[in-house]
């Protein structure tokens, strides 16, 4: 061990704040983030903004890799085609238990399909279907290869590369900023205007420095939250997290400090995917028509125990698809009697495809030319999107037409664009199909004034994935171009100064240096809490207590009593978080915004007395379905928070439920 | 499965304006030491392995050892990314190989324009800029 202790990082921090410069900007609209949301508004709003206006782009990341496709994709899983967008909203509605907005849903739908035929304009390979034209493009009628009634198959391992590409064209040629690789870490309201948006605050990871924003209006979309539950793995493997590490809940802890409402921040997403690698099931099961069994080899999602478990849980476990997190409850239930593994039969989906080409007369040549793309098509699907399962895979030598996979439900997840709804309460479109308490004015507007947001960061609204993220973000660019208009003569005003911006940021900085030679090993030391450990701690709890995987996902209002308090010492210790490098820095900020955002997730749950999602969570003390209207007392209702900025409060309440489409 | 930098073909971009993979690794994971003239991963548990660093790197000097805490020893898998296509090679632990070609973009890199011109619609309804009325403008009456 190098003695005396001292930080080791490459890129260390600056403890003399008078060396770390603040750069201030004005633009007149901000985006913040990087992924597939933020490239859909970069796309847009050139377009609508009153001429001689300037906007920036802010990403944590490096806009070309940066979000939850930076690896790429092998589906598009909303592409609405020839279906309506009204049974959209149907699907979407029973996944989801029930409790969406209808609105929001809708107006996606109709929007999505644009963002597709761009895609596939600029670059994007679309797989089409056998026998068609190839070169035909979805927009002039080309057809798509459907795995299911909303996904379509792509080559997709370059899609963040091509959309980032065209959102940097975009924002270059309106000659427009984009300043990559700064962490915006703090909203700023308007110190005159009240429950106004005026700013933001960030530091840059590849150089000490500070940028203080200010905007008319800021749209945030940096995606949903990631290790906030013990992983399966604890070790090296806590990288391989279903949705990308690097997503911290900042959009959604960023929005409530500055007094933005919630929405069904109880939801959560606990995907069920291939044990350890986490790579995706989607395909195996809509394109090979895999099935899965238990340990005995039954398939026990037909048996009458499986039966009579959806039977609690009408109309949802009832319907023509089974809502993913009754799919979740039904695999649990199989484990918790024991009967576990669960299996991907792969080996029998892919014979079964061969065996059929044997039954039609398909002679030796075309059966091994066959196999041969049916081999493609199933690595491909972990290549363009989770290439580490792919290598567990070679690493236990699993050729998947010998041998099924175990398959799992993972730590739970926050998000608010894949087959989970939590987020931000916005506005819907201003029309008048719209219920009044679902609109006011800017389409995905929070309820801050200027302050919108897409993808992960509007709740309510799920299964839009990676195309509906992209359309939302465009949607959510023309209404803050609208906003701006309506406020030409707004003139954002900040609070804070600039140096005490900076002090704030750069505390961690401050407590690390002002401790770190009290100790003889950096991690151990009585006066401070490195970034690791707050992120361990958080884990621990919420697992443990919060219904991670552990307990099966189970709790109940002790439990949530006893984590709440445990986040609350966790939040006061994180004053004194500290941070020797700017990598650490960013975990130090990055772990602040996942307490936060958990701590908003646990409220919802204590506050919602049922189980709203049989599979993704449990609370035993409430261990059903009320379908009871709020107005008799039950909860068929939103469940929405609103932190006070200037009382440091938090409130929980219900929020009324509107039926747009009809069942 | 964490990447890692082979030192022996890193040489660190030559000290240009950008180290390939730290400039595009999404977690900040990938550093120069400069010193060294050689990058490294510093926080191989925060890594996706979501091989961005290992396909932008211009001396193929970045692979992947799978995650020590899952998987057993041996297996590999490794791209080459050209601007149209990327080859995959996956190496079990038994040793036997398969080899994979996927296209990834049917245009040129760089080719996407843009232009400039305002919209022409109205800032005031739904229609974003490529978009013409129908579909774009539906209400949940017109399905009912």
């Amino acid at each position: 061990m190098a003695l005396p202790n001292k930080p080791t990082a490459e890129l260390l921090a600056e403890p003399d704040l008078s060396k770390v410069p603040v750069q201030e900007f004005t633009y007149d609209a901000l985006i913040v983030g990087g992924g597939m949301a933020a490239c859909g508004a970069a796309w847009e709003i050139g377009k609508w903004l009153p001429a001689g206006s300037k906007a920036c782009l802010v990403d944590k990341a490096s806009l070309e890799r940066s979000g939850a496709v930076a690896q790429g994709l092998s589906a598009i899983n909303t592409y609405i085609g020839e279906n309506s967008p009204s049974d959209y909203v149907r699907m979407v509605r029973n996944d989801l238990m029930g409790i969406v907005r209808e609105d929001l849903i809708f107006d996606l739908g109709r929007h999505v399909d644009d963002s597709v035929h761009l895609f596939e304009d600029w670059g994007l390979p679309i797989w089409k279907k056998h026998g068609t034209d190839a070169s035909k493009k979805l927009r002039d009628g080309g057809e798509p290869v459907r795995t299911g009634k909303w996904q379509i198959m792509i080559n997709g391992e370059s899609y963040k590369c091509i959309v980032a590409e065209a959102a940097k064209a975009a924002l270059t040629s309106m000659g427009y900023d984009i300043h990559e690789r700064m962490f915006i870490v703090k909203l700023l309201l308007d110190a005159n205007k009240p429950n106004t948006i005026a700013g933001a605050v960030g530091f840059s990871v590849r150089e000490n420095k500070i940028h203080v924003y200010k905007a008319k209006a800021i749209m945030v979309a940096c995606g949903g939250a990631v290790n906030i539950f013990r992983p399966r793995t604890t070790d090296e493997g806590k990288g391989r997290a279903w949705y990308p590490v690097w997503n911290a809940g900042s959009t959604y802890t960023m929005c409530m400090q500055v007094g933005a409402e919630m929405t069904m921040m109880e939801n959560r997403f606990t995907p069920s995917r291939f044990k350890d690698g986490y790579g995706p099931v989607g395909a195996w099961f809509l394109l090979f028509k895999a099935t899965v069994t238990n340990g005995n080899g039954e398939h026990y999602v037909k048996s009458d125990a499986a039966k009579a478990e959806l039977a609690k849980y009408t109309p949802y476990g009832q319907a023509a698809v089974t809502p993913t997190c009754l799919r979740n409850h039904l695999m649990l239930f199989e484990m918790k009697e024991g009967r576990g593994p669960i299996y991907m039969d792969t080996a029998a989906a892919l014979n079964a495809f061969m065996d059929a080409k044997k039954a039609e007369g398909m002679n030796d040549k075309d059966l091994k030319k066959y196999w041969k793309e049916l081999e493609s098509e199933a690595w491909e699907d972990f290549l363009d999107m989770s290439v580490g399962q792919a290598g567990l895979w070679a690493s236990m030598n699993i050729e998947p037409e010998k041998v099924g996979s175990e398959i799992m439900p993972t730590e739970p997840y926050m998000l608010g664009s894949h087959s989970g709804c939590c987020g931000i309460w916005v506005s819907g479109p201003d029309e008048d199909w719209v219920p009044a308490d679902y609109k006011w004015g800017y389409n995905r507007m929070t309820t801050v004034n200027g302050l919108f947001t897409a993808g992960d960061g509007v709740g309510a609204s799920g299964h839009k994935f990676s195309s509906g993220s992209h359309a939302e973000g465009r949607i959510a660019a023309k209404a803050m171009a609208k906003y701006i208009r309506d406020n030409a003569s707004f003139t954002p005003t900040l609070k804070q100064t600039a140096e005490e911006l900076k002090a704030e940021i750069y505390k961690p900085v401050t407590v690390y240096y002002e401790n770190y030679q009290k100790t003889t090993h950096e991690m151990v030391n009585p006066n401070y809490i490195k970034p690791r450990h707050m992120m361990e701690r958080l884990m621990k709890y919420t697992d443990e207590y919060g219904g991670g995987w552990s307990p099966y996902y189970m709790t109940n209002g002790k439990l949530l009593s006893i984590v709440m308090h445990h986040l609350q010492l966790l939040r006061e210790d994180s004053e004194k978080m500290a941070a020797g490098s700017l990598h650490e820095l960013m975990r130090g900020w990055e772990n602040l915004h996942r307490i936060w955002c958990v701590e908003d997730h646990l409220r919802h749950i204590q506050f919602r007395e049922e189980s709203r999602y049989p599979g993704f969570y449990y609370r035993g003390d409430y261990n059903s379905v009320s379908d009871v209207d709020m107005d008799q007392g039950g909860w068929k209702c939103f469940v929405n928070s609103q932190y006070d900025p200037n009382t440091g409060e938090w409130k929980t309440f219900k929020k009324k439920l509107h039926n747009i489409i009809a069942v | 499965m964490p990447s890692f930098v082979n030192p022996e073909k890193c040489d660190g971009c030559k000290g240009g304006e950008k180290t390939a993979c730290m400039y595009i690794c999404p977690n900040d994971l990938m550093v120069l030491n400069p010193d060294a003239m050689r990058a490294y991963n510093q926080e191989p548990d925060q890594c996706w392995e979501c091989y961005s660093c290992v396909k932008i790197c211009p001396q193929g000097a970045i692979e992947v050892r799978h995650y020590a805490d899952l998987a057993p020893m041996g297996g590999y898998v490794q791209p080459m990314r050209g601007t149209d296509s990327i080859m995959w090679t996956i190496k079990f632990r038994n040793g036997n190989t398969k080899r994979f070609k996927f296209p990834i973009r049917t245009t040129a890199e760089g080719s996407i324009q843009y232009d400039k011109t305002p919209a022409t619609g109205s800032l005031d309804d739904a229609l974003l800029f490529t978009e013409s009325a129908g579909r774009a403008t539906c209400k949940p009456s017109d399905f009912a």
